[in-house]
C-alpha cells in the first residue's frame, strides 16, 4: 500500500521532474538564439501581465467582496453569487468575444463610424489585441479568486473587532483600511496568487492577442524550432515564477491561521447604504458582472443563434461527445486516484506519504503547456525505444503507442487536475472524525471494508463535487489538449480556439457557449458550499 | 469467576517519551473498572492499547484469556471482540439508529440480527427512534445508541472513552448510574476512562488512579478516598489539605490541632522525629462552638445543604471545614472547631 502510493505520486510528478531535469541538457545554438532574441520579451511580458492582473484583480475582487459581505444595498443577495459567474468564462473565450465586439469590423467601431461619419484611419481606438488587452481580459475572469477568498475572510472576521475600531473613533473607511484589510491580507494574497497562477498558465489569450510570453514561447520553440529540450527549458523558466507563487500562497495560508481574532461570531450587521452610495455600490458590482459575464455571454449567445443552423451538425455533436468522453474518463480516474491517495494517507499518516500526496497534488499550479511538454518527452522516448526494439527483434514497427493517443492526454489531465479532486476528497474525509473509523473497526471491520461501508456513503456529496469540478476543468483545458491530442481528434475547447484563430468568431460561438454553460456548474457548487457552511455556522451559534 | 481483562506490566513509549509505564490490573467477568486521572496522564492511550489502536512497548494485554497485545504482536481491533463507546459517539450519520446498532452484526442471520437490534432498542429505551437518524436525536439519546451499538455483538469487554464528557455536568452522574444499570443487566465487563471522579464513583466497581503515566492505586472509590496510597491520589480524589505534623510514636502524630492518630506507613512508626503530612478531609473537621480550638474564617462557598469554609489556623496554615448551612458565619469571624477522625492517612515528608 505505502509503496504503491509512493510510486503513483512519483508517476504523477514525472512531467514536472522531466521538465526540471532538462534544464541541464545542452541545446547549443537554439538557447543562445532564444536568449538573444525573444527571451527578454517573454520575461518582460510575463512580468507586466502578472503586475497588471494583480492590480486589476485586487481592485475588483477586494472591493466587490467588501461591498457584498459588509454592506447592504439593492441586489446584494444576487451579486453575492453572481459575481462568481466570470469563473465559468475561460480567458481565451472572453478574449475572442471582446475582439469580435471591439475590432475594426465589430459592432462598437461600426456604430461609432456611423454616428460620426468617420472612415478608416480618421480616429483612434484602443487596440484590444495587446498586452493591456490581455491584462484586461484576464482580470475580468480571474478576479473571482480574489473575491472568493477575501469575502470568506471578511465574513469570518468577528464583527467585534470592527466594532472596537468604531468605538475608538474610526469611521467605516478608516476601519476598512486599518482593521478589515490587514486582517484579511493573508486570504487576499492567497486568492491573488491563485489568480496569477492562472494568468501565467494562460495560453489562449496571449496567443490570440499575439503577445509573446513563456507559454506561447514553449509552443513556438517546440513546433517551430522542433527543439523539445529548449521548450522544456522555457517551461522550467516559467516554473520558477510558479514556484514563487506557490510559496507565497502557502505562506499566506499559514499566516491566515493567526489572523482569527475570536472564536465567537456574531451575525454581521451590514452597513446600510442609501441614496447615492447604494447606487454606486450597485453600479460597481453590476459593471463587473456585466463586463465579466453578461456582455460576453450575451454576445456568444447571439452569435450562436445566428450560426446555429449550419454549425450545429453531426460534426459538432461528435465534438461534444469527444469532450464529454474525455472529461468523464479523466474525472473518474482522478476520483479513484484521489480516493486511493487520500485514504492511504489516512491509514498511514507518515511523512513520506504526506510528501508523496502533496507532490501528486502539485500539478494544478503547473501550466498546461509545461505539463504537455513534460508528458510528451518521456512518452516519445518510450515509444521510440519500444519501436526500435521491436524493429530489431521482430522487424515490425510498433509506431506510436503512447504519444499522440488518448492515454497521453488523459495522463496530462490527471497530473494537472488530480489536485482538484484530491483536495475535495481530503476535506470531505477530514470531516469524518477518526473515531468513526475506530468505531467501525471495534465492530469487526477491516479498513478496506470501512471505505465502502462508511466513508464512501458519507462522502457522496464530496465525491460528486470532485467529479464535476475535474470534469469541467478538463472541458475548459486548452494548451495540453492542443499539444497532446491524437491527430484529428478535436474537442470543444480546441475547435473553439482554432475557429477563433481563423477569425471565424461567430462559428466558434456554439462550442464556446457550451464550455461556458458547463463552467457554470462549479460556480453553483461553490456558492452552495458557502451557503451550507454558513448555515452550519448559524446552527452552531444556536446551540452555543 | 473468570478474568476477562488482564493488563500486565504494560508500558507505552514513543521514540521521545513514555506515555505509561508498568501498569497492571485485571477485571473479572461483569465487573466495571475505571481509569481516572487528569488529562494527559496516559489513561486514554491505555484504553486505546486495550482496544488495539495503540501498540504496547512492554508487558501484555489479555482479553478473555487470549493474549491480544505484546510488544511483538498487536491483534487488530476488528479481531478482538471488543465494543467501544467514543467521546463523540461516532455514530454513522448516513445510517438509521437500527442500522447503526446492526452495523457490527453482519455475521448474524437477518432474523437474529433484527431480534438483537430490537432487544437493544428495548434495553436503551429507544424503540420509538428505530428509524430515525442520529442528527434527530438528543445528546443523551445518541449516547445510548452508541452504547447499544457497542453492546450489540456481545463483546468480551466494553471500552468507554470519556463517554459523558459532552453532556451537561448535572446530567453526568445520573447517566453514569443509568449506564451502570444497563451493563449490569446484560452482565457486561466494561472499562471506562474519565477525569471526573463523580462519574467514576457512580459507575465503577474498581477505580485506577493514573497520573503521569503511573497507576498510583487500584481500588474501590471508598479506598481511594479514605486510604489513598500516596500524595497524588490524596490530592486528586476528593477535597482536603495536607497538614504538617511530627510522629510521636505508635501511630501518634502531633499537629497544630493536637495529637491525632494517623495511619503510618509500616516501618515509620518508631522514628519519633520524623516530619509528616496528614491528609485532612473537610468532613474530618467539625464545627463546635464550645471548642477551645478556634480558627479564622477566610473564605466560604455555599454548597446548598452545607457551607465549605476555608479556615486559617494561628500558624497561617489553611484547612477546610464543612458546616450545615443554617449556621451562618461571616468572613473574619472566629469559628470553634474540633477534629473527629481516626487513622488519618499520613505521608512522609521528604526534605526538599
Amino acid at each position: 500500500m505505502e509503496i504503491s502510493i509512493l510510486t503513483l505520486a512519483m508517476l504523477l510528478a514525472l512531467p514536472v521532474i522531466v521538465v526540471l531535469a532538462f534544464v541541464f541538457v545542452p541545446t547549443g545554438d537554439i538557447w543562445h538564439h532564444l536568449a538573444s532574441t525573444v527571451l527578454k520579451d517573454y520575461v518582460v511580458n510575463s512580468l507586466w501581465l502578472m503586475l497588471g492582473v494583480a492590480i486589476g484583480t485586487l481592485l475588483l475582487g477586494v472591493s466587490a467582496a467588501w461591498l457584498t459581505s459588509m454592506c447592504q444595498f439593492p441586489g446584494r443577495g444576487v451579486f453575492e453569487w453572481a459575481l462568481l459567474l466570470p469563473l465559468a468564462m475561460p480567458a481565451y473565450i472572453i478574449a475572442y468575444t471582446y475582439t469580435g465586439m471591439l475590432d475594426f469590423a465589430g459592432p462598437v467601431q461600426s456604430t461609432l463610424r456611423d454616428w460620426f461619419g468617420w472612415g478608416f484611419g480618421d480616429y483612434w481606438f484602443p487596440e484590444i489585441r495587446s498586452l493591456n488587452g490581455a491584462v484586461l481580459m484576464l482580470t475580468l475572469v480571474l478576479y473571482p479568486y480574489v473575491y472568493l477568498l477575501s469575502r470568506a475572510a471578511f465574513l469570518s472576521q468577528s464583527i467585534c473587532v470592527l466594532d472596537v475600531s468604531r468605538t475608538l473613533g474610526n469611521g467605516p473607511w478608516r476601519t476598512f483600511w486599518l482593521v478589515a484589510v490587514p486582517l484579511a491580507r493573508p486570504a487576499i494574497i492567497a486568492g491573488l496568487s491563485l489568480a496569477l497562477m492562472e494568468a501565467l498558465a494562460d495560453y489562449g489569450t496571449v496567443q490570440f492577442f499575439g503577445v509573446p510570453t513563456f507559454t506561447t514561447g514553449i509552443f513556438r520553440t517546440w513546433f517551430g524550432m522542433g527543439s523539445s529540450a529548449a521548450a522544456a527549458q522555457l517551461a522550467a523558466g516559467l516554473m520558477i515564477f510558479v514556484f514563487a507563487l506557490i510559496f507565497i500562497e502557502r505562506y499566506s495560508r499559514r499566516q491566515a491561521r493567526y489572523h482569527h481574532t475570536s472564536r465567537r461570531h456574531q451575525d454581521l450587521r451590514r452597513y446600510q447604504l442609501t441614496g447615492l452610495s447604494a447606487f454606486l455600490a450597485f453600479l460597481l458590482c453590476f459593471l463587473i458582472l456585466f463586463f465579466g459575464f453578461l456582455l460576453p455571454a450575451g454576445q456568444l449567445l447571439s452569435w450562436t443563434i445566428s450560426v446555429a443552423d449550419y454549425v450545429i451538425d453531426a460534426q459538432f455533436l461528435s465534438l461534444v461527445m469527444n469532450s464529454l468522453k474525455l472529461a468523464a474518463i479523466a474525472a473518474c480516474l482522478a476520483l479513484v486516484l484521489a480516493l486511493f491517495l487520500a485514504y492511504g494517507y489516512r491509514l498511514f499518516p507518515s511523512r513520506p506519504i504526506r510528501f508523496a500526496v502533496r507532490l501528486a497534488g502539485m500539478g494544478y499550479a503547473i501550466p498546461g503547456a509545461v505539463i504537455a511538454v513534460g508528458v510528451m518527452i518521456p512518452f516519445a522516448w518510450i515509444d521510440n525505444t519500444v519501436d526500435s526494439w521491436a524493429r530489431q527483434s521482430f522487424d515490425v514497427s510498433t509506431g506510436l503507442i503512447l504519444s499522440g493517443t488518448l492515454v497521453a492526454v488523459t495522463f496530462a489531465y490527471l497530473t494537472r487536475f488530480l489536485a482538484v479532486s484530491l483536495q475535495t476528497v481530503e476535506s470531505g474525509l477530514g470531516k469524518i472524525t477518526p473515531s468513526m473509523d475506530e468505531a467501525g473497526r471495534s465492530l469487526g471491520f477491516k479498513p478496506v471494508q470501512l471505505l465502502s461501508r462508511v466513508h464512501v456513503p458519507m462522502l457522496r456529496g464530496s465525491l460528486l463535487t470532485a467529479l464535476l469540478l475535474v470534469f469541467v476543468d478538463v472541458l475548459k483545458e486548452l494548451p495540453a489538449t492542443l499539444i497532446l491530442r491524437p491527430f484529428n481528434f478535436n474537442t470543444l475547447a480546441v475547435r473553439a480556439f482554432e475557429l477563433a484563430s481563423d477569425e471565424r468568431l461567430a462559428e466558434a460561438a456554439p462550442a464556446a457557449l457550451a464550455i461556458v454553460l458547463a463552467g457554470i456548474i462549479p460556480v453553483i457548487i461553490i456558492s452552495k458550499t458557502i451557503t451550507r457552511s454558513r448555515q452550519i455556522a448559524a446552527e452552531h451559534r444556536d446551540i452555543a | 469467576m473468570t478474568i476477562q481483562l488482564n493488563v500486565a506490566q504494560v508500558a507505552i513509549r514513543y521514540a521521545d517519551r513514555t506515555i505509561v509505564e508498568n501498569i497492571s490490573f485485571f477485571l473479572r467477568e461483569a465487573e466495571i473498572g475505571c481509569l481516572l486521572g487528569p488529562s494527559g496522564c496516559g489513561k486514554t492511550s491505555l484504553l486505546r492499547a486495550i482496544a488495539g489502536f495503540e501498540q504496547i512497548s512492554s508487558g501484555q494485554i489479555q482479553i478473555h484469556g487470549q493474549t491480544m497485545s505484546t510488544p511483538e504482536h498487536t491483534t487488530p481491533p476488528e479481531q478482538r471482540n471488543i465494543g467501544m463507546v467514543f467521546q463523540d459517539f461516532a455514530l454513522f450519520p448516513h445510517l438509521t439508529v437500527a442500522a447503526n446498532i446492526a452495523f457490527g452484526l453482519r455475521k448474524l442471520r437477518r432474523a437474529d440480527r433484527n431480534a438483537r437490534v430490537d432487544e437493544l432498542l428495548e434495553l436503551v429505551e429507544l424503540a420509538h427512534a428505530r428509524d430515525m437518524y442520529p442528527h434527530q436525536l438528543s445528546g443523551g439519546q445518541q449516547q445510548r445508541v452508541a452504547l447499544a451499538r457497542a453492546m450489540a455483538p456481545r463483546p468480551d469487554i466494553l471500552l468507554l472513552d470519556e463517554p459523558f464528557s459532552s453532556m451537561d455536568s448535572d446530567l453526568r452522574e445520573q447517566l453514569a448510574r443509568d449506564v451502570r444499570k444497563l451493563l449490569q443487566k446484560d452482565g457486561i465487563t466494561a472499562i471506562l476512562v474519565t477525569h471526573d471522579q463523580n462519574e467514576a464513583f457512580a459507575m465503577a466497581d474498581h477505580i485506577g488512579v493514573v497520573g503521569q503515566g503511573q497507576l498510583h492505586q487500584w481500588g474501590t472509590g471508598y479506598d481511594l478516598y479514605h486510604t489513598p496510597a500516596d500524595r497524588f491520589v490524596a490530592d486528586f480524589v476528593g477535597q482536603g489539605v495536607l497538614l504538617p505534623g511530627q510522629v510521636l510514636g505508635k501511630n501518634q502524630v502531633r499537629t497544630e490541632l493536637g495529637v491525632v492518630s494517623g495511619e503510618l506507613e509500616p516501618g515509620d512508626e518508631q522514628d519519633a522525629t520524623m516530619m509528616v503530612d496528614l491528609l485532612l478531609r473537610p468532613d474530618d473537621v467539625i464545627h463546635d462552638d464550645d471548642s477551645k480550638l478556634q480558627a479564622e474564617i477566610v473564605g466560604r462557598a455555599f454548597r446548598g445543604a452545607v457551607y465549605l469554609y476555608t479556615l486559617r489556623l494561628a500558624s497561617g496554615q489553611q484547612i477546610l471545614c464543612l458546616v450545615q448551612s443554617h449556621h451562618q458565619h461571616e468572613i473574619g469571624e472566629m469559628l470553634g472547631i474540633r477534629l473527629e477522625a481516626d487513622h488519618l492517612p499520613v505521608f512522609r515528608r521528604y526534605p526538599s
